[in-house]
Formats: C-alpha cells, structure tokens, sequence
C-alpha cells in the first residue's frame, strides 16, 4: 500500500543539519583518530564503569583503612555489627579487612593475566597472520592446540605439580594467562588476515613503510577494540578462574584472594553455621565485578560492530528531530 | 625524469587445490615502455591480468620472470628503497585504499617523512597542505585534519593521488582510478591527473577496461586478454581501426548508439539487427557460435 499523506514524523535529515549546525556555531572539531576509538557514553558503560571503578577503589584503598586482616579473636562468628562492620571469622577475623585484601589479590591477579594474555594472544595473532606462510602455519597450529587443551584440569595439573611454598601469586598468573590467550589469538588472527589484505596496508607498503610500522601503525590501532575488548574478557576469565583454583585449595599460597575467602568460608561450615556475612560480600563482589566488567565489554562491542552504533545514533537523531519539530 | 621499461613481464600464481596442483599464467610477456610525459592504458576484461602488472610494478607481487627496469634520464638505474620515490601507484577503490583511523595529514605525511622531502613537523604540515591543494582539495587545512570517511569517493581518491605524488613520484601506477566513483565526478579526477602529469612530466600506467577514456586520456593502448598483450598501438588507431577480435569486441561494447551495430558486423560477425539471438561471442576462442555450439558462418 502506498501511503501518500505526508507524514508528521520529522526527518532525519534535517535532524543531522540541526547537528551539523550547532556543532559549526560552538566551533567544535571533528573527532580525531584516537577519541573516535572511545566508546561513548551509554548507561551500560556508565553502570559498568561505576561498578568496576567501586570494586577498584575498594581494593586499593580498602587494605589502607582496615584492621589487620590475621588477627585472631576470641570472638568468633559474630553477625554484622559492633565492632566489625562484616562480623567475623570462626576465627574471630575482620571480614571486612579481609574482603579488602582479597579483593586487592584478585585485582592484582586479573591484571598480571589481563596484560599478559593479551599480550601473549596479540603476538602470536597478529604477527603470525602478517607474516604469513610458514610463520603463520606455526603460530596457528601452536595455539590450535593451546586452544583445545581443556583449560581448568590443566591449570589444575600445574597448580598440583608445583609445589605448595613456590605456587605464589605470579605462578597462578602466569599459568592461567598460558591457558587463556589462544581463543583470542585465533580471533585476531582472523581479524588481521582480513586487515593485511586491505587495501590501505598495501598502499603503505608501496609507500615504503616497513613490515613493524605497517602492524604497529596501520594494523594496529584498527584491532584495538578488539584487543580492549578481549583484555576485559581475560580479567574476567582470570578472576573466575583464580578462585575457582583457590576455592579448591590450588590457590597462590602467599597471597589471600576472594577465591581463597571462600575456600576459608566453606571449610569452616560458614553455609552450615549461617555465616552469611563470610560468603556473601566475597561471592557478590566476584558477581559484581564480572556483571561490570561484561557491560564495559558491551559498549566497546559497539566500537567493533558499527551496527549497534549506528542504532543508537539514530535514535538520537530522531529525538532531536523530534524536539526541533516539537518547537 | 624516469622511465621504466618492461621486458617479457610474467607472473604465474600455483593453485592447490586438494591434491591437484596447477598454475594459472595471470601475466604472460607483456612488455611495454613508460616515458615521461606518455601515458600507457592497459585495457582489458576482469581477470586478464591488470592489476597484477600494477602490483608488480609497485612491488607488491614478485615477476616470476622478466624484469622492470627503472632509469633516470642519465641512464642509472633505480633500486632497492628508491624504487618507493620513483614508482607510486593509485589504488582502485578510494573507500579501502585509506585506513579509517588515521586522518588525511597522516596519509600524506608518512610518505613525505618516509622519503625523508620535508624536515620538521611546520614544514611537513605545509607541504602537506600545498599537496591537498594541488589536487584540488580546498579548504586544506580543513581536510588535513579529517579523517576518511568525512570525504566523499572524489574526494578521497584525490587525496590518494595527493599520495601517490608526495614523494615526488615520476612514474605514477593509476589501477581503474575512476571505476569505483560516480559518473559525474569521474572526469574531474581524470582531468586532475592529466593536469599534475602536464606540470609534473610524469609517466603514467592508466588501467582501465574503459575504451572511451583510455581514448581520451592516453597516447598508447595495450589490449589485454587472459594474459597477453593481443593488441597495442597508438590509441586512436587501436580504437577506431581494431585488428584484434576482442579488441573489436571492446570496442562494440562501448555505448555509442550509433556506431555499435555496425562495428559489430564490420568484424565479421552475423548481422544481429534482426530477431536471431541463438548466435552468442565465445570470449575464449573469439567466435561467434550458436547455440548448438557450431561457428556461425560469416556473411
């Protein structure tokens, strides 16, 4: 059916000429290459943000005001309250200092593991996909089998092999970033295989720019999202992971994470008792930083898939359509 | 100034395909001369071997054989790093051949930097901005701060060819520059380059499957087809008295209402004026069939 009463929905067009209009009025610059690649301020990042930013703080400036997290009390198992904001421990320990610490332990863990996955996927992605042939083949098979190796026994297997006093802190990073890199290598290679055979990357070689500067400066900075992306997914997988290792008694030995809160919590009967003040704020603040961390990873979707993008600019578009028609 | 000269150029791609190996020629001896000043068009369908000879001459595919020799006038040849100076080309499509992320002062600059034509930030900026308006492209200091996809196809071709010349390029590679643009805007990019080779002496390697501006724009026409050179020669004569059956074939395909059918037939070709359209031009062996397969006797 053909529709021809004009319709009172205002346009998009002039819409953009609204846009176009003040932004010439304020003077204001087009964006530039790196504040395009930020993802704009939409109320899951902002959720996102605030939670993480939250849990982060805690974590650094928790431990500063606290009591001392080992002190043992003869006060044991007492509710919230009192002395001691979280109740504490069988033991009669602050839970409160010790979810600041814990929660310090698991940052610390999530980062080493972030950096080095990332770094780790990135080197054998990329490189591996510029470089081609043979190189390429290597790296692809190398993380094909990284990739297929079940994860949690293998950390398991080497958490248990290596013995207790020397399974410190790094140890577990660097085991669980072995076993977290290759799904996102294989990701970036793909990515890059599309890339290389760009053809800006060929109008740059035939500019005379060389093979590092062609992956650093042209190669690069167009995966970024993708890497930001897989770093935040990496935090998580590491968080999770760490204390699932600790909640089983495979944790870092020297270092209290809330893997190791609840390891302590479920050891001492906490459910059995009704502690709830020992297992909650440990478990809610792993839920809490995960639900973060994923809304922070859905708006830089929006980066990489210029679809969800566009949905939104549109949207807007149209309420500002809406408000000029309105006037 | 610097000319190349081509010499039995070939390039053969390995397929593998399962266990089956075999090997398609996709350049087969072409040789041909760039002069300072002249403009060469390679002419030709899809697949026959274009743009393989201009990535060749870009160096971004190996020759299997024969050589690209580059010289200055002095007769010294060009090498090695020098060769980026001397050679730039013009990628196809304006929409792939400029990376997102970067704004148009990057693309301009790199090459400036990389060949070492400008010292300091001030001085790239200008030359940079001198180069955008060469090609037209004003307000320039405006444009140096965008980035691509703020410009239209036109306009980012333009600053593709911006590119290509920034290091003081004399042998200018142009791969179907105006294929990808609107009609309207197309002879604006070709009358630009025909001015910077005007004012620069430039030898140009004009790729194209379009006989018109082929014409227009250039002094030599190599035909090509699956590979060879079937036809080259003056572009005029190339054009107007074709020798070749697919050069004629070409030639016909052009829209000019007026000479089509006749070309056609001049050919030797079945007068198809009438309703017999069981008769159809074989690409390949260069004949015309019908449908059963038989060549069709020529009136």
């Amino acid at each position: 059916m053909t529709n021809l009463t004009p319709t009172t929905e205002p346009s998009v067009a002039d819409a953009d000429e609204a846009l176009a209009a003040t932004a010439r009025e304020e003077g204001r610059k087009p964006r530039a290459g790196w504040r395009a690649m930020l993802p704009s301020m939409t109320p899951s990042l902002v959720i996102g943000f605030g939670i993480v930013a939250a849990i982060v703080l805690f974590g650094l400036l928790g431990p500063l005001f606290v009591q001392d997290p080992t002190t043992v009390r003869n006060s044991g198992l007492q509710p919230p309250g009192g002395g001691h904001l979280l109740g504490t421990t069988q033991t009669g320990q602050d839970v409160l200092a010790q979810l600041a610490f814990a929660t310090r332990g698991s940052l610390e863990i999530g980062l080493i593991v972030g950096v080095l996955a990332t770094l780790l996927s990135a080197f054998f992605g990329v490189l591996g996909a510029y470089l081609g042939g043979f190189a390429d083949e290597a790296f692809s098979l190398f993380s094909n089998v990284m990739l297929v190796i079940p994860g949690l026994p293998l950390v398991i297997v080497i958490s248990g092999f290596v013995p207790q006093e020397q399974r410190g802190l790094w140890t577990i990073a660097v085991v669980l970033a072995i076993t977290g890199w290759a799904a996102s290598a294989r990701v970036l290679r793909a990515q890059t295989l599309s890339l290389r055979n760009r053809d800006y990357v060929a109008a740059s070689r035939v500019a005379g720019e060389r093979s590092w500067r062609v992956i650093a400066v042209e190669i690069l900075p167009n995966l970024l999202p993708v890497i930001a992306s897989q770093f935040v997914f990496a935090v998580i997988f590491a968080i999770l992971s760490e204390a699932g290792l600790a909640f089983l008694g495979l944790g870092a030995s020297n270092s209290s994470t809330l893997g190791t809160m609840l390891f302590y919590a479920q050891n001492g009967f906490a459910l059995q008792l009704k502690a709830w003040w020992w297992f909650v704020p440990p478990g809610l603040i792993i839920a809490l930083l995960g639900c973060g961390l994923s809304l922070i990873n859905f708006s830089i979707d929006e980066i990489i898939n210029p679809k969800l993008r566009n949905v939104r600019a549109h949207a807007k578009r149209m309420r500002i359509a809406r408000k000029a028609a309105a006037r | 100034m610097t000319s190349v000269e081509v010499k039995n150029l070939t390039k053969e791609f390995h397929i593998r395909n399962g266990m089956k190996r075999s090997t398609l020629t996709a350049v087969d001896r072409v040789s041909f001369d760039l002069l300072p000043g002249r403009t060469v068009a390679l002419v030709g369908e899809s697949g026959s071997g274009k743009s393989t000879i201009a990535r060749m001459l870009a160096r971004l595919e190996k020759p299997t054989s024969g050589s690209i020799d580059v010289t200055l006038d002095d007769r010294t040849p060009v090498h090695g790093s020098v060769y980026r100076r001397h050679v730039q080309m013009v990628f196809q499509d304006p929409f792939a051949s400029l990376n997102p992320f970067h704004s148009i002062e990057h693309h301009v600059a790199r090459p400036l930097k990389i060949h070492r034509r400008t010292r300091g930030a001030a001085e790239t900026h200008e030359r940079v901005v001198h180069m955008l308006e060469r090609v037209n492209l004003s307000p320039a200091e405006d444009i140096a701060a965008r980035r691509p996809h703020e410009l239209s196809g036109g306009q980012r071709q333009r600053v593709a060819i911006a590119r290509a010349l920034a290091p003081g390029a004399q042998v200018l590679i142009a791969d179907e520059p105006v294929s990808m643009l609107d009609v309207s805007i197309r002879l604006g990019v070709l009358n630009l380059m025909a001015r910077l080779q005007r004012e620069d002496n430039l030898a140009v390697l004009y790729i194209t499957h379009d006989l018109a501006t082929a014409r227009h724009f250039s002094d030599e026409i190599l035909v090509l087809y699956r590979g060879r050179v079937v036809e080259r020669g003056p572009a005029d004569s190339v054009i107007l008295n074709p020798q070749h059956d697919y050069t004629k074939l070409l030639a016909a395909s052009a829209p000019d209402p007026e000479r089509m059918g006749k070309l056609v037939r001049a050919a030797g070709a079945p007068d198809r004026s009438g309703i017999d359209n069981s008769v159809s031009f074989n690409h390949y062996t260069g004949e015309w069939t019908s449908l059963d397969k038989r060549p069709v006797p020529v009136s």
